[in-house]
């Protein structure tokens, strides 16, 4: 395949069937890949929000470490990605990580505990332009001009969230990746963090957002992902996961919609299944209520279901 | 039981700003207290200066009118808000269970531990999946006071009902005293049986506040 040309029309961001297994030594002289991501496909357009919810452990910031070719080396990846048209390789993801593709990292200990996050924000970039910018973001994010000053660990967690998502903001970069960037804020701060990104979309951005707090971002978000066990169960405009369970596709998506706290705070029992002892076939269908003998024996491929993809053989 | 500060006021370092002062609250055992505030007041702090791993600069921390033990393990338990910091990145996870005393099955089962996960090192699991070591660790065997400071923000929101039911039974069941540091108002309205309001108990001048927020 010629991998310069530009395909028409297609997505900004594209992944198809990624497969992501960690080599693992479990006894001495035994090797064994565990598989963490299989068969994972999302994509997201410039001007667009994709949220990605699911349980923790799904694979969700596997998928951003992914994009960004931030994966260990004894990751094995399989599948295929696509930036803007181009065949997203290795040299390609060097090239455009922290200039065409920003990541706001999940930890706070991301954060360099030697370095001023002033600086940190302003990055590389020297001169009196860039301060500026950054002195309007900390404002917007009701950070105080002293805090640029201030090193990580005197940061209250919520504060150092915001700083982490000021970095991503002050980038020019056009996908932007956001893992899980809100908590230990509280909801006007979050809520104004999210608005930050729907505005960088509404500018021509791509914007994936991994989060918990679905809640808030059904609210902002065009379409959310659901992860599962390492891949997608589900893909369905926000509306749906706004309007209730009855709207919804996936049996697992139902769940976490009733698991919410304003919602009946009802969990399901079970676990997501490890990646280790992984079920042949539908991955949720140990925990699933409706499953079937079919459920068991293969894995359902993903289907279009009223304007939605899911992965599931009875969903309606 | 009784977990009280009295008249706590707490800067980090000499000279630095105030973060707490005057701080006054009580809370009962069997009884189920939300600490809420907008970020940076100090509710982390707090719940640091409440589990003794900060010392107030002025005033005490009581429990039933006593200092915190400093030998042994402390019966006020603290569950961080990151749970990737508050494990020694050096240990396998089965030593760091062990060094609480902590094997009960049924809770390590009922938090969905898998036995796998007790050979690696924290930084092979999952924020989440760490998160569950943290919980299981704070509920061995002589903890009175439970403070949970925003420990199910980074778990998705089934695993967050399961984890908090699991809670709610041990507490109730042993009749501890819960703290629960959250900005979800719909998940403390759920869990909580009183709220505190930092910026009411809190007697420090709001400029200042503005200015600075140590903390971390």
């Amino acid at each position: 395949m010629d991998t310069t040309a530009k395909k028409k029309g297609s997505p900004f961001l594209t992944v198809e069937d990624l497969s992501v297994s960690f080599e693992r030594y479990d006894s001495k002289f035994g090797k064994k890949d565990l598989k963490v991501i299989s068969d994972l496909s999302i994509s997201v357009n410039r001007g667009e929000i994709l949220a990605i919810a699911g349980s923790s452990g799904s694979g969700k910031s596997l998928l951003a470490h992914a994009i960004l070719g931030l994966l260990p080396d004894n990751a094995a990846i399989r599948g295929s990605m696509w930036f803007d048209g181009r065949d997203l390789t290795p040299k390609l993801q060097k090239m455009l990580r922290g200039r065409e593709i920003a990541l706001v990292p999940q930890s706070v200990s991301y954060l360099d505990p030697l370095m001023r996050v002033g600086a940190q924000v302003r990055g590389t970039q020297k001169g009196g332009k860039i301060r500026q910018a950054q002195r309007k973001i900390f404002r917007r994010y009701e950070l105080d001009h002293t805090v640029e000053r201030l090193y990580p660990f005197q940061l209250s967690g919520g504060m150092a969230r915001r700083v982490l998502v000021s970095t991503a903001v002050i980038s020019e970069a056009d996908l932007i990746i956001a893992d899980e960037p809100t908590p230990g804020m509280n909801v006007e701060q979050a809520m104004e963090a999210l608005h930050t990104f729907r505005e960088l979309a509404d500018s021509g951005k791509a914007v994936i957002l991994i989060t918990h707090d679905i809640d808030l971002a059904f609210s902002i978000a065009d379409k959310i992902a659901v992860f599962y066990a390492g891949t997608t169960v589900e893909i369905a405009p926000s509306e749906d996961f706004i309007s209730g369970p009855e709207a919804l596709r996936h049996p697992y998506s139902q769940a976490l919609w009733k698991a919410l706290p304003q919602n009946g705070f009802e969990p399901i029992s079970g676990f997501q299944p490890y990646a280790k002892n992984l079920p042949s076939g539908c991955l949720f269908a140990p925990r699933c209520t409706c499953k079937t003998p079919e459920c068991e024996q293969q894995l359902p491929p993903m289907r279009t279901v009223r304007n939605g993809y899911v992965r599931c053989f009875h969903a309606t | 039981m009784q977990l009280e500060a009295r008249e706590v006021s707490f800067r980090y370092g000499y000279g630095g700003r105030w973060i707490l002062k005057n701080v006054n609250l009580s809370v009962r055992q069997g009884e189920r207290v939300g600490l809420v505030g907008p970020s940076g007041y100090g509710k982390s702090t707090l719940a640091k200066l409440l589990s003794g791993y900060e010392k107030p600069h002025q005033g005490q921390i009581l429990l039933d009118g006593h200092p915190l033990p400093r030998k042994g393990v402390c019966p006020v338990q603290l569950i961080y808000q990151h749970p990737e910091k508050a494990i020694n990145p050096r240990w396998k996870m089965r030593k760091v269970l062990e060094e609480s005393g902590q094997n009960s099955e049924k809770i390590l089962k009922a938090l969905g531990i898998e036995p796998d996960w007790l050979n690696r090192y924290p930084r092979e699991l999952s924020g989440g999946e760490l998160q569950r070591f943290c919980v299981a660790r704070s509920l061995f065997a002589g903890t009175q006071f439970l403070i949970a400071d925003e420990m199910s923000t980074m778990l998705d929101v089934i695993t967050q009902a399961q984890i908090w039911n699991l809670m709610l039974e041990e507490v109730e069941q042993r009749g501890l005293g819960l703290v629960v540091v959250t900005h979800n108002q719909y998940l403390a309205e759920r869990v909580c049986t009183r709220m505190i309001h930092l910026e009411q108990v809190n007697q420090i001048e709001l400029s200042l506040q503005e200015s600075v927020e140590y903390a971390s």
